[in-house]
């Protein structure tokens, strides 16, 4: 039987603990839930390191234990709490390498959901690691992805800041891409937008708007490959990147890369520029899949 | 016969800083440096005291500190060429060119690069002492030693009894705003609050020899009272009515004292002289 996102984290958690690749640092990890069920029972003896609540100086006890050639993983519970956890890894462990020739190598487990918590806790907040030159930004969804991401990381020395999305946890399928020979639109998600894309394309495709599905797992560096931009030049309408954080960041950024390799206009939608409430109609979520529709429709419809 | 030799050996190591410091002012003064430099002449026998301590307990700790660190390097044993060519901004200095006065890093002495957030060692410091288990010095200033992550590293380096050694050089000013201005409390009682060892003292290294007992078994402060003789940035005097340590230890150590002190500023002159132009 395939193993969830869920279970797949937690081996990798173990087997990193137990081979004493380095320690797991981050806060209140032995509470109740062990994070979302992803950390296995374990405690400092083992390597797994509850640090203090003060978030920004925990970012950089970790930062420390990377200078020291170990590869700390360190657990981050809402990707909103990274305003406090990421000034000395952004600041430090991402330029190491480049000023002073010391690795500093750290694999960040930014941790989003959605619903009702507001604007901190809510959402991913990669976009805040982003403009910062020595980090690598992915957002793995699926078991193999993470494996795969996890087994780069090994072979690697940079910073990895993982964008988790906790509606994925129980997920079990991956998630390919799908090219349509000359497609209307071609969309490009990330995170947690991944798995309402797919949905949306179920529904264009009943309404014959023809859709290549495109998961962006490297976002920096972009991984994309010729055959992409080569389908995205092919397309009708250009095309369209979802993100589960603010577009004034990741997105316009990529959309922008992909309009210079394509020539094609490429849209965003992502999170509304406005801040989340906690009350049921106040929240600020990311695209679902009738908004993904609605969107490409008035697109196609403006054109 | 102990605190002699200490005494001397100390005093070598600060008549090094000083006139590594004195030709860096020069240098400035005639744009032949041409960044951000931060003079750590004034408070030269700390770095001295602290390092012929580790020496003499045979303990090669991690080094920790942040900008006006010249005095940091050398007292540690950094290689005094590789500082000149870093002031210079060749590729070939200690920090490959890319740190500047600011950021002076070394392998061999295990001296870590500072990122320009003031007090980022702290933390980072506290982290990698708490990985290694190995005796870690982390030097900040006392305008550093206010950030609110420094405090929060504090508290985790006594949580964790961490053999570490906090050192504030607490030259009393913030580029010119006096401390007194920006607080109403003590970092040797910060640290006292957060149970680990916290002493106040001045940067006579016969005072600081004192503390020696208790370095590395358990977390300890000491907030050293120091003055900074030159501006906060570049080659200028604040004031010419500043106490300087480093003419009290001359005095201590007697008349040899003189005698080194030229000998090194002659050599300290050709050195920049010849690598300068070099380059």
């Amino acid at each position: 039987m395939e193993k969830d996102l869920r279970t797949t984290i937690k081996e990798i958690i173990r087997g990193h603990l137990k081979k004493k690749i380095g320690k797991v640092f981050g806060q209140c990890l032995t509470a109740v839930g062990w994070v979302g069920g992803t950390l296995p029972e374990l405690y400092e003896k083992d390597g797994m390191v509850e640090v203090s609540m003060a978030d920004v100086a925990d970012g950089g006890f970790v930062v420390g234990a990377a200078l020291m050639k170990s590869k700390p993983i360190y657990v981050i519970r809402y990707q909103g709490f990274n305003w406090y956890n990421c000034p000395m890894i952004v600041n430090y462990a991402c330029k190491s390498k480049e000023i002073w020739k010391t690795p500093c190598p750290i694999f960040v487990r930014g941790i989003a959901m959605e619903g009702g918590i507001g604007p901190v806790a809510g959402s991913s907040h990669h976009s805040l690691y982003y403009r910062m030159p020595g980090i690598k930004i992915v957002s793995p969804m699926t078991p193999k992805e993470y494996k795969s991401i996890y087994n780069s990381f090994l072979k690697d020395d940079s910073v990895y800041y993982v964008s988790e999305h906790r509606g994925s946890y129980p997920n079990k399928n991956e998630l390919p891409n799908i090219l349509i020979n000359k497609p209307d639109l071609v969309i490009f998600a990330i995170s947690i937008t991944r798995f309402e894309a797919s949905k949306a394309f179920e529904i264009l495709k009943k309404q014959k708007i023809r859709i290549s599905l495109i998961n962006l797992l490297w976002i920096k560096p972009l991984k994309i490959s010729n055959g992409i931009i080569k389908n995205l030049k092919s397309s009708k309408f250009g095309g369209l990147v979802l993100d589960d954080d603010y577009v004034d960041g990741i997105s316009k950024s990529i959309a922008n890369d992909l309009n210079l390799k394509s020539n094609k206009m490429v849209y965003t939608l992502g999170l509304k520029n406005k801040t989340a409430g906690t009350g049921k109609n106040l929240d600020n979520l990311p695209p679902n899949s009738k908004e993904i529709v609605r969107f490409v429709k008035k697109i196609i419809k403006d054109k | 016969m102990i605190i002699k030799n200490y005494l001397w050996n100390v005093f070598k190591k600060t008549s090094l800083n000083r006139n590594f410091e004195l030709s860096v002012f020069e240098y400035v003064k005639q744009k032949k440096i041409n960044l951000p430099t931060y003079l750590s002449a004034g408070q030269e026998t700390i770095s001295a005291s602290i390092s012929e301590i580790c020496k003499q307990k045979k303990i090669k700790p991690l080094i920790f500190g942040q900008h006006r660190c010249h005095s940091i390097y050398l007292s540690f044993g950094g290689h005094l060429d590789r500082l000149i060519l870093e002031l210079l901004g060749s590729k070939y200095g200690c920090t490959y060119g890319m740190g500047g006065s600011a950021s002076i890093h070394c392998k061999e002495i295990n001296m870590f690069g500072h990122d320009g957030h003031m007090g980022t060692q702290v933390p980072i410091g506290t982290g990698a002492c708490f990985q290694s288990k190995k005796p870690t010095v982390v030097f900040m200033g006392d305008a550093s030693a206010e950030e609110d992550y420094v405090l929060g590293a504090l508290g985790w380096a006594s949580t964790k009894k961490l053999p570490i050694l906090f050192i504030v050089e607490d030259n009393n000013l913030s580029i010119l705003t006096e401390k007194k201005i920006r607080r109403n409390w003590n970092m040797h009682e910060v640290a006292r609050s957060f149970k680990m060892k916290g002493f106040n003292i001045s940067d006579d290294p016969e005072e600081i020899f004192k503390y020696k007992k208790f370095f590395f078994k358990e977390p300890m402060l000491l907030n050293i009272n120091t003055n900074r003789l030159f501006w906060h940035s570049g080659a200028g005097i604040d004031s010419d009515k500043i106490f300087d340590r480093y003419k009290i230890l001359m005095k201590k150590v007697g008349k040899k004292s003189i005698l080194y002190d030229k000998k090194i500023n002659q050599s300290m002159n050709k050195k920049w002289k010849k690598i300068s132009e070099q380059l």
